[in-house]
């Protein structure tokens, strides 16, 4: 067991550091601090191809496929020094820690060419289409319909919560490809561009006032034949496969973006006195701990190499992060007081901390709610009984 | 950076885990408890089976040279069976002397330490007044006071070891809320003391010692909390189904061990800051022991509520685990202080 990083690596700690901190302070100053998902989508395209020209867009990956090659540490060191620099997030998260990975593990070699080049470069913006009115937690009730047709897939049904769907190129889908089947068979996974005239998206506006999410609809909406990932009906494995890069490096930048929050709200104490009131006090030293907690958290997780154990600090990592961030908002609102509960200008728009605090109640909900967790936590960590399921 | 346990950790973990479970039973706890709360059985087994008693002494002082990591697994391996080992102390005064001692102290006291030949203790925020070589003061809430040989005494920039098999010693023992680590009352009267040659260096060494020890043996009941109301939720049947597969029991138990993976975490990072010298060490030890301690009060809390009636009775071991639970809160600083502590590091001290 090792903490300490090599000499080498803080070599690299200072390469990425340097680089990262020159485009900030230069030719990319403008987005600098961006904490929302939406805000200067265009820019940010500009920034994930400028990652992509200097082989920083996705290092973990093969070098033959536009990455480095790099190791856990190298990646964690890459993740910290991106938040710590600034950085907003990248508008192609998906892209990069879904869409790429599964491509990479599951696709043909044709679809590694075809897909992931453009990936690497940020010119190929991803999307998620899993969730549906009726197939939420329940994801595997999906009904969006697929099927063959004159060498094209043709879809039809609805997807929600699609995030960012209304800035990206490609979206991938679960559909029920198997006439009449339930649950997690007869489901197959595709890849469709989202401009054509059979995909129409609509944003949803939150409670924060910004419009993240969207429905998509499918209304004969079309892809060759060959964008299935997988075979026809594999598309739950495939779909389960993708879930888990979910938890893999990106978890320690968004924990350095979680950084930035904390220390907004620090700054915020300071300035307004609440730093010395001494239950903030206790509050905020629980936070700080809580987020160092998360940090070691997820090295265990990634440094896990025994996979045939249950990792316990994985299976626990979503709620812990996603409960953390809620209080972190509720905190912040304490902090803050009333002014918390002003607009920054004339429109329903937010600082940092009020989004956090609106933001937050989302956390405990997508990728699976708290309850949803506990349940997991439950069968798969602790062995007890599944819950049972209706015929409804 | 490998954030997971080498080879021979896991085999030291898996040694201890073995030897407590097979050793340290209810049975023989609660006969400690009944008496002074030392089961010297085991801890001469502990000390000569497993030479475990100088794990983190260094090698030339008869000790197995090891660090804060595999301590820590012992820890864990012993409060995972509420083990009535006077491990706390041992290991408090074993670091001060290691890192504070003067060659001489180290040759004089480390390998009887290492060979489990004596108990030691120690005192927490304890106000004492030394003169020639001689200490008074009372000392109350001493653990294992009653059965110890050796003393250590801190305040300021100073660390003092006295016998207390000397002169101008008083003890009273007293019943105590956790049996399986009795506090006393020591009362010195210009009782001789032996100054540490290095007291900064050895009061921050056994405050580690201590709250890494107390942090996971903390963790270790924890665990154990859970894995034995799961085991009841898997057997126990109502309204005909296990009471395992009703949610809100199931939740609890998720719950529990959402807890138990960050102190998990804490304790590890705090073992390797304190091995490696890290610069977060001070964050990591306030954490473990903060986190830790909490975290083990709320699983046994659990474990007797989720266990029903049986779980408050004498007869069943849920109290053992809720009792050691609230007294390691309390121990070297509850989780205000700790939390405090981390306060003033990232805001400033309290106006």
């Amino acid at each position: 067991m090792k903490l300490g990083f090599s000499p080498a690596e803080e070599l690299f700690r200072a390469e990425c550091a340097d680089w990262l901190q020159a485009q900030m302070a230069g030719p990319f100053k403008d987005i600098k601090g961006i904490t929302t998902l939406t805000a200067k989508a265009e820019r940010r395209k500009e920034w994930e191809q400028h990652l992509g020209e200097n082989g920083w867009s996705c290092i973990g990956w093969p070098s033959q496929w536009g990455g480095r090659d790099a190791t856990l540490a190298q990646q964690v060191i890459f993740a910290e020094e991106y938040a710590r620099a600034g950085v907003p997030g990248r508008v192609n998260h998906i892209g990069i820690e879904l869409a790429g990975p599964t491509i990479l593990t599951f696709g043909s070699e044709e679809q590694k060419q075809r897909f992931l080049p453009g990936i690497a470069a940020g010119k190929t913006i991803f999307c998620q289409g899993f969730s549906e009115p009726n197939a939420g937690s329940d994801l595997a009730s999906v009904r969006t319909k697929g099927r063959l047709e004159n060498g094209e897939w043709v879809v039809n049904g609805q997807k929600i919560w699609t995030s960012l769907a209304h800035i990206s190129d490609w979206i991938f889908v679960i559909t029920r490809t198997e006439e009449g089947s339930k649950g997690p068979k007869g489901l197959t996974f595709l890849m469709m561009p989202i401009d054509q005239p059979g995909i129409d998206v609509r944003g949803i506006t939150q409670i924060n006032g910004d419009a993240e999410f969207n429905e998509t609809f499918f209304t004969d909406a079309r892809c060759p034949a060959d964008s299935l990932i997988g075979r026809i009906g594999d598309g739950w494995k495939i779909a389960m496969g993708l879930l888990a890069f979910e938890r893999g490096v990106s978890t320690l930048g968004q924990q350095m973006s979680f950084r930035n929050e904390l220390d907004a709200l620090i700054t915020a104490a300071r300035a307004n006195g609440t730093a010395h009131d001494p239950l903030i006090r206790q509050r905020i030293a629980k936070a700080e701990i809580g987020l160092r907690l998360m940090r070691y958290g997820a090295l265990r997780m990634l440094s896990n190499t025994d996979h045939s154990a249950i990792d316990g600090a994985a299976l626990t990592y979503k709620i812990q992060w996603a409960t953390w961030r809620r209080a972190l908002g509720e905190l912040a609102m304490d902090v803050l007081g009333q002014a918390g509960e002003l607009a920054e200008g004339d429109a329903y728009e937010w600082s940092t901390l009020p989004n956090l605090f609106l933001f937050s109640r989302a956390d405990t909900i997508y990728g699976g709610t708290n309850q949803i967790q506990r349940n997991l936590i439950a069968e798969r960590g602790l062995g007890l009984p599944r819950e049972p399921r209706g015929d409804l | 950076m490998e954030f997971a346990f080498t080879d021979e950790q896991r085999m030291i973990a898996e040694t201890v885990r073995g030897f407590f479970a097979e050793n340290a039973t209810s049975e023989r706890t609660r006969k400690a408890m009944a008496g002074d709360g030392l089961d010297r059985a085991l801890w001469n087994a502990f000390a000569s089976d497993l030479g475990l008693t100088g794990i983190a002494v260094p090698e030339d002082h008869g000790g197995a040279g090891l660090g804060m990591i595999e301590l820590a697994l012992v820890a864990e391996a012993a409060g995972a069976q509420v083990a009535a080992l006077p491990l706390l102390g041992h290991v408090m005064v074993g670091q001060a002397i290691a890192k504070g001692g003067s060659e001489e102290q180290k040759a004089e006291w480390l390998p009887r330490l290492a060979a489990g030949d004596m108990i030691s203790t120690t005192t927490w925020a304890a106000r004492a007044s030394a003169a020639d070589g001689r200490l008074s003061g009372t000392f109350s809430f001493v653990p294992h006071g009653a059965v110890a040989d050796l003393l250590l005494v801190y305040g300021g920039n100073d660390a003092w070891l006295v016998d207390l098999k000397g002169k101008g010693v008083a003890i009273t023992p007293h019943v105590t809320l956790d049996q399986t680590r009795p506090l006393a009352t020591v009362v010195l009267t210009d009782a001789p003391a032996e100054a540490l040659e290095d007291g900064d260096a050895a009061i921050p060494a056994a405050l580690a010692a201590g709250w890494i020890c107390l942090a996971a043996e903390a963790l270790g009941g924890a665990q154990a909390a859970l894995d034995r109301t799961v085991a009841y939720a898997r057997e126990r049947v109502q309204f005909g189904r296990p009471i395992g597969s009703f949610q809100a029991y199931k939740h609890r138990l998720a719950d529990m061990m959402i807890e138990i993976e960050q102190a998990r975490s804490a304790v590890y990072w705090a073992a390797c800051a304190v091995d490696e010298n890290s610069d977060e060490t001070a964050i990591a030890l306030h954490a473990a022991k903060s986190f830790a301690a909490d975290t083990y009060f709320m699983c046994a809390g659990n474990m007797i509520q989720l266990q029903g009636g049986i779980g408050f009775t004498w007869e069943h071991d849920a109290h053992l685990f809720f009792k050691r639970a609230r007294s390691i809160q309390t121990l070297l600083g509850n989780g205000t202080y700790h939390r405090e502590a981390v306060a003033t590091m990232i805001l400033g001290g309290a106006a």
